[in-house]
């Protein structure tokens, strides 16, 4: 029985190992990829690691191409985007849970069903829409439409509603605002679920394509992800440089992912779990 | 004084919200209902015309191409990712070493960008000089055209031409079926995980004690209580393969949807209509197409999940 369980226990291994390899194999060939010369990139029989080790791949997508600035306006992109979501959808998701007002459950009603229209249901009006305003190949067009979140306003509402109600008066006698009542003391103690609407929404931005491939034309309002998607276009046959930047497209995030792995997947895995 | 603080400061707090939900996203929404009754091409608005973009959408070719092409995509994608994820996760569930380095793994596509992954799998699929067709030449079998590749799987398997019902998916688009099972295997496991951690202990041991082997607990343990998660992944993994886009831009073609149209899927098509070639109203047309393929499936939803068809734990 005991030899039987071993062998079981073996092959879990193995089918979880394939498992693994079949998830990371993409990104280690990308890496090797990245450190060859282009001859030896397209090398057949491929050698599994790079016989001269070069780091020009790197060099070439970091000089030659707009990279540091692609970067910097997803970067930008995504900052702002992250502050405009916090803002509105903490003082939404206050006034939702802790007033009382005529329409209120309509009208949160109404703003959850928003959340079942995807977005290439209506992207072509919004393209419509930003180019009237002459927010073509600005910040503006990468940042405002993006700036509310019917997520959002949802799970802080939800984690609002938890908080006793008693805590107000409490705050009021001590002379309290309602505005200060929501940053000192609400904040703190919804602080998952702010983590959570920022994990989600840093990593939706910095790989949103789409809608920035739509309403950017020049090389210095791209984002990195449409930045990339062109300069795959262009030099389709460089590899090394092409798995470069990938790599350099991917690494933000696979940083921060190392960094707050915990967090991330229970975000994720939470999602699925709704009430 | 108190009707200000009943009714004017909550509707200030929720303004900023408001505001921009409105501009960005009501209103598209309603715009693009009404363009779709409308002549609006490259010339500019050219006046109301019924449901005329409608009926030319019926009688558009590509458009159905488009749309048996996402079901396809759906049909393998769904299935496919469901059963692997649904293995592996039961496998971690057996409180075996090293959970946190496989859950790391396997998660780690999830959060990367789709258009780098797909830069990334184009190379891999390169049929003269990717990895792919190097490990089959290993394997002793003949490469493949993979994203080349416009016969359908079905035809490759049996080496015959099949009528259009039976060939399968090209291999193009099967190409890109794989791709998303890779890439969203490890939000599917994190999330079996969680219903998995749900089923009460109990149940195993009323399983071990009634002397059921380990098939049997699957069959009559596991997968009857899981089975909200497993719904509410094959709801989520739907919704989100009728809406693939950046891999049929990155991956195929050229032109994007090749090759012969075969991995064209409606998304693409309706970015190809609506922006792309700038007729506005006709894209419009297949935006609401796709928005009530997308309300159909929420609808299912909606109604299952209310009839319980699981069994409540």
């Amino acid at each position: 029985m005991k030899f039987k369980g071993r062998i079981l226990k073996g092959i879990i291994y193995i089918i979880l190992s394939i498992g693994a390899i079949w998830s990371l194999m993409p990104f280690l060939w990308m890496l090797s990829t990245s450190f060859k010369t282009p001859a030896e990139s397209i090398q057949f029989p491929p050698t599994w690691f790079p016989k001269t080790f070069t780091v020009q791949p790197y060099i070439t997508v970091w000089t030659k191409i707009a990279f540091p600035r692609y970067i910097m306006v997803s970067v930008i992109v995504s900052i702002a985007v992250l502050i405009g979501v916090l803002i509105t959808s903490l003082l939404a998701a206050y006034a939702f849970s802790w007033f009382n007002f005529k329409g209120r459950d309509t009208l949160f009603v109404g703003i959850l069903s928003l959340m079942i229209v995807p977005i290439p249901v209506y992207v072509v009006p919004l393209f419509i829409l930003v180019q009237r305003l002459g927010w073509i190949d600005t910040f503006q067009a990468l940042i405002i439409p993006w700036t509310a979140s019917v997520f959002g306003i949802f799970l802080l509402r939800q984690h609002m509603r938890t908080i006793p109600k008693d805590l107000f008066d409490a705050a009021r006698i001590d002379g309290c605002s309602r505005l200060r009542f929501l940053f000192s003391i609400i904040l703190p103690l919804i602080k998952p679920a702010v983590i959570t609407i920022s994990i989600f929404n840093i990593i939706s931005s910095w790989n949103s394509f789409m809608w920035p491939l739509m309403v950017t034309n020049s090389d210095k309002m791209r984002p990195i992800q449409v930045g990339l998607a062109y300069f795959s276009q262009g030099e389709s046959t460089n590899y090394p440089a092409l798995m470069a930047a990938s790599t350099i497209a991917i690494l933000p995030l696979v940083i921060l992912f190392f960094v707050a792995q915990r967090q991330i997947i229970e975000s994720y895995s939470r999602s699925g779990l709704k009430e | 004084m108190r009707k200000f603080k009943e009714f004017i400061y909550p509707l200030i707090l929720l303004s900023p919200a408001l505001a921009i939900l409105l501009i960005f996203k009501v209103f598209p929404i309603i715009y693009a209902f009404r363009l779709s009754f409308y002549d609006w091409g490259i010339a500019g608005e050219r006046g109301f015309v019924g449901f005329l973009n409608y009926v030319y959408l019926f009688k558009d070719p590509f458009f159905w191409q488009s749309l048996w092409n996402t079901f396809m995509y759906a049909l393998f994608a769904v299935p496919l990712g469901i059963i692997i994820s649904l293995i592996i996760a039961s496998l971690l569930n057996r409180g075996i070493r090293g959970l946190g380095f496989f859950r790391t793994a396997y998660f780690l596509p999830v959060i990367t960008s789709i258009v780098a992954v797909s830069v990334v799998w184009k190379w891999l699929y390169n049929p003269q000089r990717g990895l792919f067709n190097y490990l089959l030449t290993l394997l002793g079998m003949s490469p493949l055209k993979w994203l080349e590749e416009p016969r359908g799987i079905f035809e490759l398997l049996t080496g015959h031409s099949l009528p259009m019902l039976l060939k399968g998916p090209s291999l193009a688009l099967f190409s890109l079926v794989l791709l998303s099972v890779w890439k969203s295997l490890g939000y599917n496991i994190v999330i079996f995980l969680a219903g998995l951690k749900n089923i009460p202990n109990v149940y195993y041991e009323a399983a071990k004690i009634d002397g059921a082997g380990p098939i049997s607990t699957l069959f009559n343990v596991t997968l009857p209580l899981l089975s909200p998660t497993t719904f509410y992944v094959a709801i989520m993994t739907t919704i989100t393969s009728f809406q693939v886009f950046a891999p049929v831009w990155l991956m195929t073609g050229p032109p994007p949807g090749g090759p012969l149209g075969t991995t064209s899927v409606i998304v693409y098509y309706l970015f190809q209509k609506g922006y792309e070639e700038y007729q506005v109203g006709y894209g419009s047309a297949i935006a609401f197409v796709f928005f009530i393929l997308i309300l159909i499936i929420t609808v299912i939803q909606k109604t299952v999940l209310e009839k319980r068809v699981y069994y409540e734990v």
